[in-house]
């Protein structure tokens, strides 16, 4: 049987970079391949030439043995080549009937589009109602609509582009179900992650980039998460050093009963939230995306002020109905998830931006003058310390790559040596080096005596960073506990919470 | 019943050729596209329907000369826009000026010549008595201008077309990674767009002033951009509430003439009122609690794929 996929020298050469150079590997029929890397490894691209929407400059792919030509996604999808997306192409406004509608190349008339949409849910125990409008629905569920319209199309050929980033461990196992038993019927599926676990479980061959070149090919069941990591980065991978039996000091930030109202139409406002973090203490807060996350990092920071000073106080002063530079002076920095337009502003100097935030615990502005000269330098040292790929503090802000703006934005409030720091999304797309790196200097900022919150949808960020551990769901947070008093499964649940339940009642059956 | 009637004709007649342009502008903006040259492409088409009824004679004619300019005209838009990426709302407003001056120029030689009046599209015997007058006694403008709100409410919800047209103003960056041609739908819709407000533009001179005059669409262009907001992107709504404003103009012409008991509200607040309650239905609109507005969410935006 001929390989189903097939890449021999692959090159595409961008302005400035060689994003995929001379890669070769072949996919088998049935095979669950993952494809491997850092950021900016390529794999990305890779997708994009097999998928259509790129070309290559030089190399050939071959489908089923043949040669073939990939000028389009709709080409691709012709062949039998389906891709979900990382960031799902769904319309919000639209119905779910309506979006699988529109990926459609074929015209079917819409009753019976329908009925094979039902049979495809049925078959694969994926369950949706198709008349619900789109933005009404959860991240795994939208994941789902992009599922079912990729398998309308019978594919030989499924690109998962890190289909888990935003799921909870719950649906990543149905998740997992439903791909091994595409593989079982002969489909092949080339699975993108960088989630090391997840790949030991669910894939036959790994294929691991690095700088757009390929490094190996493996076996994963054969390798450990560490060495397939330590290919992937290159070097040897630095473990977070946090001291064992650390003792906590007093409490530091103590939130008692903070709710926020809505304030849009798709957003959780936070109800009751109560916890306690200690000096030296790392408190983590999963959840999955779109559970009341934004509005518990603004009630915090103070974007969204509060009416009762006592709902949250740091050593013991109330700072709840404080504004956020109040706030600030007070000792919290926050970091909120969107590093574009929200913690940075991409269009001013790197410079300014540290004013924007730093300028009055770091005395930037005296009568209302902006001190450049301390600004450059405080930006000068959080380049250097944070290892900033940065020409200098004059660079703007959207000029940096994601990873590169998120190192300048963690350091940028670490620096300051805040209290307490608020922090969503620490490492969200940024390289597993970076990550390492703004991991330990969080450690070792509570080491100093901060009292640190880290919300996060990445469990294994916050399994390896956190001495406590609280789930928000729905908007509200359960009880703080020791991270080693919880299992994944037990997290898994909260995490789903109520939430899981309200999906299953909303589910018609086929 | 003496007045209500010829009111009611009055008002129809006001109504409809914003309704048009209102239509064509619901489409464009459903594509995600905020065309605000539609008084200027009005206007174009106004002169190229004037001209054209001036030496043919013939008013379908004249509506196709309109559409055409109206087309011509959208489309120094759609390049502008859709293929050199420039700001819409900057290029809608030149786009009126364009419009205002161009028809100006090329009227000049028209003024004050007469055209005749397009005759209703029913034989007068249908309309003798005057009820029938409230059914039959209109021209063919009026008759498109409701036809075309049920077809492009069938268009809109209920084809395949018309669901990219929805998905391209929705998400462009989404309709484009799923391979539809985003600036050839928008290009169609502007298109489109232009050919709507272009008959509308012709409908000033067929219908309701039978003479050339500069700027003689009046701000009814404004008028019709602002109904597409009034009535939330759908086109029954847009129906109502062009009647409504037709109502309200109606009335500033019945309070100027100065007979009965509405002269007794100054004409200039009745010309004020359609502005008033636009602004009043906007800010409805936006305290809704949801904040949905039903807006397309990429109105507006420049379609900038990232490869």
């Amino acid at each position: 049987m001929p390989n189903r996929l097939e890449l021999s020298g692959i090159t595409k050469q961008f302005p400035g970079v060689l994003a995929n150079d001379n890669v070769s590997f072949a996919v088998k029929p049935g095979e669950i391949h993952a494809l491997l890397g850092e950021n900016g490894a390529g794999k990305s691209t890779l997708v994009k030439m097999i998928y259509g929407i790129m070309q290559p400059d030089a190399g050939e792919i071959r489908w089923n043995g043949q040669p073939a030509t990939i000028a389009n996604p709709k080409a691709a999808r012709r062949l039998g080549i389906g891709m979900v997306f990382q960031h799902f192409s769904l319309f919000e406004a639209l119905t779910v009937f309506e979006n699988i509608a529109l990926g459609m190349d074929a015209k079917i008339p819409s009753r019976e589009l329908e009925a094979r949409i039902r049979e495809v849910m049925q078959t694969y125990g994926l369950l949706l109602d198709p008349h619900r409008t789109v933005a009404t629905l959860s991240v795994g569920e939208r994941q789902r609509i992009e599922i079912v319209r990729a398998l309308l199309l019978n594919p030989k050929l499924l690109i998962m582009d890190e289909p888990t980033s935003v799921l909870t461990p719950q649906e990543v196992e149905q998740l997992f179900t439903v791909l091994r038993q595409l593989a079982a019927e002969g489909c092949s599926i080339l699975y993108i992650s960088h989630k090391l676990h997840e790949i030991k479980a669910l894939c036959d061959t790994a294929t691991i980039l690095r700088g757009g070149k390929l490094v190996d090919t493996c076996d994963p069941r054969q390798e450990t998460s560490r060495s397939m990591a330590e290919k992937m980065i290159g070097t040897g991978l630095k473990d977070i050093v946090k001291p064992d039996g650390r003792a906590f000091g007093d409490p530091r930030l103590v939130v008692n009963r903070l709710s926020t109202s809505r304030t849009g139409h798709f957003d959780v406002p936070v109800h009751n939230v109560t916890f306690t973090v200690r000096a030296g203490e790392i408190l983590g807060i999963a959840g999955v995306a779109g559970n009341g996350q934004n509005a518990l990092l603004d009630a915090l920071s103070g974007e969204i002020k509060g009416h009762d000073r006592e709902a949250i106080t740091i050593d013991g002063v109330g700072i709840g109905s404080m504004d956020t530079t109040e706030r600030r002076r007070h000792g919290l920095c926050a970091v909120p998830e969107e590093r574009n337009g929200h913690a940075a502003v991409g269009d001013f100097s790197l410079s300014d931006n540290s004013v924007l935030t730093a300028r009055d615990r770091l005395g930037m502005v005296m009568m209302g003058l902006i001190n450049s000269g301390a600004a450059r330098t405080y930006t000068g040292k959080v380049i250097a310390d944070f290892a900033v790929k940065a020409l200098g503090p004059a660079s703007t802000a959207g000029s940096l790559s994601g990873g590169n703006l998120q190192k300048y934005i963690m350091g940028r409030e670490i620096l300051q040596k805040p209290s307490v720091l608020v922090v969503s999304q620490p490492t969200w797309g940024v390289d597993a080096g970076a990550a390492a790196a703004i991991h330990q200097a969080l450690v070792d900022l509570a080491a100093a005596g901060s009292a640190i919150v880290v919300i996060s949808q990445d469990l294994d960020e916050l399994l390896a960073l956190s001495d406590t551990l609280a789930v928000i769901n729905m908007g509200q947070l359960s009880a703080a506990r020791p991270v080693k008093a919880f299992s994944v499964d037990e997290i898994g649940l909260l995490m789903g919470g109520v939430h899981g339940e309200k999906e299953a009642q909303h589910a018609v059956p086929a | 019943m003496d007045l209500l009637i010829p009111i009611f004709v009055t008002l129809v007649g006001a109504a409809s050729p914003i309704l048009i342009a209102a239509l064509g502008e619901l489409v464009v903006e459903k594509a995600g596209v905020l065309n605000l040259g539609v008084e200027g492409m009005m206007l174009v088409g106004a002169i190229a329907g004037f001209a054209a009824q001036f030496y043919t004679g013939n008013p379908y004619f004249a509506l196709v000369c309109g559409a055409a300019a109206g087309v011509a005209v959208s489309l120094i838009f759609g390049v502008l826009t859709l293929s050199l990426s420039t700001n819409q709302t900057a290029t809608g407003l030149a786009l009126t000026i364009f419009g205002t001056g161009l028809s100006a120029l090329a009227g000049a030689p028209f003024s004050a010549r007469p055209v005749q009046l397009m005759a209703p599209l029913f034989p007068p015997e249908l309309a003798t008595h005057p009820i029938w007058r409230v059914i039959f006694g209109y021209a063919a403008p009026v008759y498109f201008s409701l036809i075309m709100v049920f077809v492009l409410w069938y268009f809109l919800k209920k084809t395949r077309s018309g669901l990219i047209l929805r998905a391209v103003g929705e998400n462009d960056l989404s309709a484009h990674s799923i391979g539809y041609s985003v600036v050839g739908v928008r290009y169609a819709a502007v298109a489109f767009g232009g050919a709507m407000a272009g008959i509308a533009g012709a409908c000033f001179p067929l219908l309701l002033t039978p003479q050339w005059a500069e700027r003689m669409t009046a701000g009814r262009g404004w008028i019709a951009v602002a109904l597409v907001v009034f009535a939330s992107w759908r086109p029954f709504r847009l129906l109502a509430g062009a009647y409504l404003f037709g109502l309200v103009m109606t009335m500033e012409l019945y309070a100027k003439a100065g007979s009965g008991p509405l002269s007794a509200i100054p004409s200039e607040l009745w010309a004020a009122l359609p502005y008033l309650a636009t602004i009043a239905v906007l800010v409805l609109i936006s305290l809704r609690r949801d904040g949905s507005t039903n807006a397309p969410a990429c109105l507006g935006k420049p379609f900038m794929p990232s490869n």
